[in-house]
């Protein structure tokens, strides 16, 4: 599906990295602090401004996922827009400054694009997430990248409905990009974790540097997994948890699951089978931050993504 | 030559902890599981035992929060000096607690504390199943790991000692008169992996089987097992002035805990790439590689030698024992 149009996007002259959202999602973290503290020469391109960030400092200094309120949620208008004040949970006031610095949110004066860096205890490799179908400069990043690092795959996550995605720390910019590596547990810096990060991310500045040059990228599809239903563990009465993710879906990120499969397997052993009404395909399997979330694991479809030609105005 | 039979004490009680690190959660929910059961077959008038087993989650509050632990590391509060400290209400919670668990489980040190305690643990490091014991002579530990690794053909089982005297014994499982931790990886934190869960749930009842069997007068032989003996620890290298880390574990050794480690071999991969080698004088097998709790403790990898232990036929002190009695037969083979 090809179009004669040709979108035009202002060169990406601001861009951030943000690490330490979730203060024990390492690869981030280390990342940023790297850039922050030595010379920034990896991150920097021709006529880019590239700003590494640490955008939960306290929570990264006690090496948890937050202080007081998830970060990554809180980017909610009700919250961006309430009085100043030190009675606000921490995160809410890190969001009100995270938008005074990078956005705000939804003006010409945001920077123009995001990078939020993640960790995941699920079995997801390099995923790529993406707030809008709509986004063209986005769609082709991220074809760029999918072809820069084949034959290793980068799967692309889209979560647009409204009624599952959330308020997260990237939307303050032009175009929000979110980088979900694992597994990797928290608190724990891996090695091949870390080197993969970085790799794509040099991949995306790239993508950034010759967009601006004037490159003009011609019309491609993405294939992207789209966010279809939140799926939560058994639970008793209590709240507790009373099954895990079943051996056969654990680790099992982006394969199919079809009606019957093995989906939990309770603690005295029952197995208990997936019963929707179709194929999908099951990512985030086992986060070890969604069980508070009522989040064993999301259903995804499979979509296919027409993006533009894009060049720079 | 066989070793002569050793004969010891009846173990008529046993505790099964978990959640002494409220996020590692295999524990909890295996005696969460066990509780459920327990519960059952009082309903049903099922429960007689040869052994009276408590199951109990040692830190109700780190695990409601899902933390290793809210003030300090509860696993560390098992030191003659700490259970017998004084408590104000400025104490830290864990210490309060190691306190309870004492008069519970103890103790420490005297005829009244529990017989056997099994501590259940998890870790982010690639250890398979680990026993980890402060004693390579410990017949009781030593055959229920024989017993474990037999019979748990899938996974890799293995004894780690930690060379401390009773009295610096600082974990939990020092408060029985025997006492071991059950420690299985890789899991990360705040997450239950089936497998890992079932392997714990079957090592904690091949425990009590091996318990009931004892109890009911089973000889079992002797043999050479393998031990891991604790020596050293390494840590990352760290920037002077944050302590912050800065390096990462080597690809290639990351995962292989138990390999040997030799001079010059991979340690750490720098966040500029370079390679960064084990300088130490003997080849040394690693293990808690990449352990995620032991980042704030300043270990990276600890490192082991092995040996060979022989561990004598043992069979329960009935009372009823003469000199010259029949050699020790095969396993569960009953005693004429």
């Amino acid at each position: 599906m090809s179009s004669n149009n040709v979108a035009s996007f202002n060169e990406a002259r601001r861009v951030a990295i943000f690490g330490g959202t979730h203060g024990n999602e390492m690869s981030g973290v280390t990342l940023v602090n790297l850039w922050m503290m030595n010379s920034r020469e990896e991150i920097q391109r021709k006529g880019v401004e590239t700003q590494p960030f640490i955008t939960n400092p306290k929570a990264v200094e006690k090496c948890s996922r937050y202080v007081d309120t998830d970060l990554n949620r809180a980017f909610t208008t009700e919250n961006l827009s309430a009085p100043h004040g030190k009675d606000l949970p921490y995160e809410v006031q890190r969001a009100q400054e995270i938008n005074r610095l990078f956005g705000p949110k939804g003006s010409s004066e945001a920077y123009d694009v995001i990078f939020d860096l993640h960790n995941t205890t699920s079995n997801m490799g390099c995923t790529l997430i993406l707030e809008s179908s709509k986004d063209h400069f986005n769609l082709q990043m991220m074809n760029y990248i999918k072809k820069a690092i084949a034959p290793d795959s980068c799967p692309v996550l889209l979560n647009e409905d409204p009624g599952l995605k959330y308020a997260t720390a990237r939307s303050v910019a032009k175009h929000s990009v979110g980088l979900e590596v694992g597994p990797q547990p928290q608190g724990v810096l891996r090695s091949n974790i870390f080197e993969a990060m970085r790799i794509i991310l040099k991949h995306a500045l790239d993508f950034i540097e010759l967009f601006n040059e004037g490159v003009e990228f011609p019309p491609c599809t993405v294939d992207v997994f789209k966010v279809s239903e939140r799926m939560d563990y058994p639970r008793d009465s209590n709240g507790n948890i009373i099954a895990m993710v079943h051996p056969n879906l654990q680790d099992c990120d982006w394969e199919p699951l079809t009606p019957g499969d093995p989906m939990f397997q309770t603690f005295d052993g029952k197995t208990i089978p997936y019963e929707g009404a179709g194929a999908v395909y099951p990512t985030f399997i086992n986060e070890a931050a969604y069980y508070e979330k009522q989040q064993a694991f999301v259903t995804t479809r499979r979509e296919t993504l027409a993006a533009n030609a894009i060049r720079k105005v | 030559m066989e070793r002569e039979r050793v004969y010891l004490p009846v173990l008529s009680r046993v505790a099964v902890c978990g959640g002494t690190h409220g996020n590692e959660l295999s524990g909890v929910h295996v005696v969460r599981e066990r509780l459920k059961e327990k519960q059952q077959r009082v309903d049903d008038e099922e429960d007689e035992d040869v052994v009276s087993v408590s199951n109990i989650l040692t830190n109700p509050r780190a695990v409601q929060q899902c933390r290793r632990y809210t003030e300090t590391d509860l696993n560390r509060c098992f030191t003659r000096a700490t259970l017998s400290s004084a408590v104000s209400d400025r104490t830290p919670y864990e210490i309060s607690r190691s306190q309870e668990l004492n008069i519970l489980l103890g103790p420490k040190g005297s005829p009244q504390a529990v017989d056997l305690v099994c501590d259940l643990h998890n870790t982010t490091a690639n250890m398979g199943v680990c026993v980890i014991a402060y004693s390579d002579t410990d017949w009781i530990c030593l055959h229920i790991f024989k017993y474990l690794q037999h019979h748990m053909s899938d996974v890799p089982v293995r004894y780690i000692h930690f060379d401390l005297p009773c009295r610096e014994a600082y974990s939990l499982d020092s408060l029985g008169k025997h006492g071991f931790a059950l420690e299985i990886g890789p899991q990360p934190h705040g997450v239950v992996r089936s497998n890992v869960y079932t392997y714990m749930k079957t090592g904690v009842e091949l425990m009590l089987d091996w318990v009931r069997l004892f109890n009911s007068g089973t000889v079992f032989a002797g043999g050479l097992v393998e031990v891991y003996t604790m020596v050293s620890a390494i840590d990352y290298p760290r920037e002077r002035h944050t302590h912050n880390i800065m390096a990462a574990i080597h690809p290639e050794l990351q995962d292989k805990d138990f390999c040997l480690l030799r001079p010059n071999d991979p340690l750490f991969e720098t966040f500029s790439g370079a390679t960064l080698r084990y300088q130490g004088p003997e080849p040394m097998y690693a293990f808690f590689i990449n352990e995620c709790a032991y980042y704030e403790k300043g270990i990276a990898l600890s490192l082991a030698r092995r040996r060979s232990v022989e561990v004598p036929p043992v069979q329960m002190k009935s009372g009823l024992e003469h000199p010259g009695d029949p050699g020790t037969s095969e396993e569960e083979e009953e005693e004429d």
